[in-house]
């Protein structure tokens, strides 16, 4: 019987921690079909943060990294100057990429670092256990917001696409969610898109994929995706915000 | 070969680049900020790269991807940014990626003066970072020296796998002097040499040999098995990699240790001491760790007392301590703040002590 679809061979066998219902595994298999679909051979680095997806290394069946929390651009930055002709790629969090590695996401797209950023933004400190990120939305409980986040104390959501599209070197930053099926489809185009400019010798380029994390937003994983689209999407439109390449 | 004169900075950056270093990341802060520069104008020379990250941390983390792929990397700073480094340097030691990086100490706690200090001792010594880690250590007490330890330098740190530190002070890095530079090598990534390194790999190949650079262990057995193993090579390197210098020990009374550069003014008391009749002589430890503490106690045991003389409050003191026999009188002199003892203060402290052996 001839096979109508087999696991990609960037990832590796090994058994994903991840949560039921977490989006991780789709991310990761998103990004691998693209990279098994460009046929980059042994030219690929992948950098994997410290939060949830730390284990990323063991996932991604390329050479990896496992950074510092916050610091994976500034590491992708060391691999890209000395491997121009590599696809590196960074996979982070919003507590690593929005809260303690702001300066290093931003001075990656400053510098217009020819790498291309996975940012995974589920609104929560996963790994930890759910304590408030940048991303938490106003009045969402977490273990560190007990009565929901609130402004006054800890200020309004980071939009991070919004931010990194005003930086000027900034190539391509586009927002995408997983609560749908042509969703993800979407998803996996923008994260093409990313690694083509970069192997083009774009600029920095960052897809955003707003994630479900059940656990911690203690949802079952049909709830999760509902309030993803109910709660999320409508404070962080999905699309484009910035596309040099279309603007040509 | 010629002599040239060269600023200490600017001849330790040559030497780097001369050792095969082509990646640099680091950021401006006095008295280190002409090693960037020169960098800045120098690797694009050689089709290195060099790169003023937006911080000390951006600098170190740039570092482990260079040298993660196997490259020749190299960072410097001065003791308040070098705090900053401490995470990467943490991360690199765990990691097991070697480079190599250079520490103008300059006066502190906080920020300190701008002027030459030793008071990083205790840092990089005893380990700035998080975990039961080391890094080969050597304060250079002249720019040749510098130098010349730079040369070697890359070889010790992927040998062993570990990141090297020059514990350099402001006056290495700001006096001139006429130096003998070696010749360029042409250095080039080996795989076969470094399998750990992020080589080039793809599905298909040796899942062994796939790279995965990681300091995380989260299953504790695998980690104190890695712990082990990093122990197992630091005593690799306590029984190889020890070097000191020593000036007229031998029949010497007064031993006087000292590092860097203020054992230059200690070498000139001495001479002024025995002109006197005082029998002085100098240890010298050239790596601070590992410590010749060995070296230390046997000629120790030949003398009657021990004069440490250090840019601190006595950080290498503890060390000299430990070494010497508690037979012996082990007694200190230094100056925190930037203030070099001067030869004058050194010679008044050996006819203090002398009046008590």
């Amino acid at each position: 019987m001839a096979a109508v679809f087999e696991k990609t061979n960037l990832l590796t066998d090994k058994q994903f921690h991840y949560c039921p219902g977490c989006n991780h595994g789709i991310i990761h298999r998103l990004i691998a079909e693209v990279i098994e679909e460009m046929r980059m051979g042994k030219k690929v680095i992948g950098v994997a943060p410290v939060g949830c997806s730390a284990f990323a290394y063991e996932y991604f069946n390329c050479d990896m990294f496992l950074a510092a929390h916050g610091r994976a651009p500034a590491t992708a930055t060391g691999i890209k100057r000395a491997r121009p002709d590599s696809l590196v790629f960074t996979y982070q969090g919003d507590g690593d990429l929005a809260s303690i590695g702001t300066a290093e996401i931003v001075h990656a797209a400053h510098r217009g670092e020819k790498i291309s950023t996975i940012f995974v933004n589920n609104a929560v400190y996963g790994m930890t256990g759910g304590q408030m990120a940048p991303t938490t939305l106003l009045g969402q409980i977490t273990t560190t917001s007990p009565k929901g986040r609130d402004a006054s104390v800890s200020g309004t959501p980071l939009k991070v696409c919004e931010l990194l599209a005003a930086v000027p070197d900034t190539y391509y930053v586009e927002r995408c969610a997983l609560n749908t099926n042509a969703n993800i489809l979407k998803a996996k185009k923008a994260i093409r898109k990313a690694f083509e400019y970069q192997m083009e010798g774009k600029g920095f380029c960052m897809v955003e994929i707003l994630s479900a994390c059940p656990t911690n937003w203690g949802m079952s994983p049909v709830e999760s995706m509902k309030w993803i689209e109910e709660k999320m999407i409508p404070y962080y439109p999905l699309g484009v915000y910035k596309d040099k390449g279309a603007e040509q | 070969m010629a002599l040239t004169l060269m600023k200490g900075s600017e001849a330790i950056a040559e030497a780097a680049v001369r050792a095969g270093a082509r990646y640099f990341f680091g950021y401006p802060i006095t008295p280190q900020t002409e090693i960037p520069e020169y960098m800045a104008a120098r690797l694009p020379e050689v089709g290195g790269c060099f790169l003023q990250s937006e911080s000390e941390l951006a600098a170190i983390n740039m570092v482990y991807g260079a040298a993660g792929v196997g490259e020749r990397a190299i960072t410097s700073s001065s003791s308040p940014g070098i705090s900053l480094k401490q995470e990467g340097i943490s991360m690199c030691a765990g990691a097991r990626v070697p480079f190599v990086m250079l520490n103008v100490m300059r006066g502190g706690p906080g920020l300190g003066s701008i002027q030459a200090s030793q008071g990083d001792y205790n840092q990089g010594v005893k380990g700035g970072g998080n975990g039961d880690y080391h890094l080969i250590t050597y304060a250079p007490t002249s720019i040749q020296e510098a130098v010349d330890i730079m040369f070697f330098a890359y070889d010790k740190a992927e040998r062993y796998r570990v990141p090297v530190l020059f514990l350099a002070d402001g006056i290495i890095a700001q006096m001139m002097e006429p130096i003998e530079m070696p010749e360029m090598i042409d250095y080039k990534v080996d795989p076969e040499k470094k399998p750990w390194a992020a080589t080039g790999w793809e599905p298909g190949d040796d899942p062994e040999k796939r790279a995965q650079i990681t300091s995380l262990f989260i299953n504790t057995e695998e980690l104190s098995a890695h712990t082990d193993e990093l122990q197992a090579t630091y005593s690799e390197i306590k029984k190889n990699e020890v070097m000191y210098d020593t000036y007229q020990i031998d029949d010497a009374d007064i031993i006087i240790t000292a590092f860097g550069t203020v054992a230059r003014v200690a070498k000139s008391a001495i001479d002024e001491l025995r002109a006197e009749g005082i029998k002085a002589g100098l240890f010298r430890p050239i790596t601070v760790w590992p410590f010749p503490d060995e070296a230390l106690a046997a000629a120790a045991r030949k003398a009657k007392a021990v004069l440490d003389i250090e840019v601190n409050e006595g950080q290498m003191l503890e060390d000299v301590k430990l070494a010497v026999d508690d037979k012996r009188m082990v007694d200190f002199f230094g100056h925190c703040g930037s203030l070099m003892p001067s030869l004058e203060e050194i010679k008044a402290k050996v006819y203090q002590m002398k009046e008590k052996m």
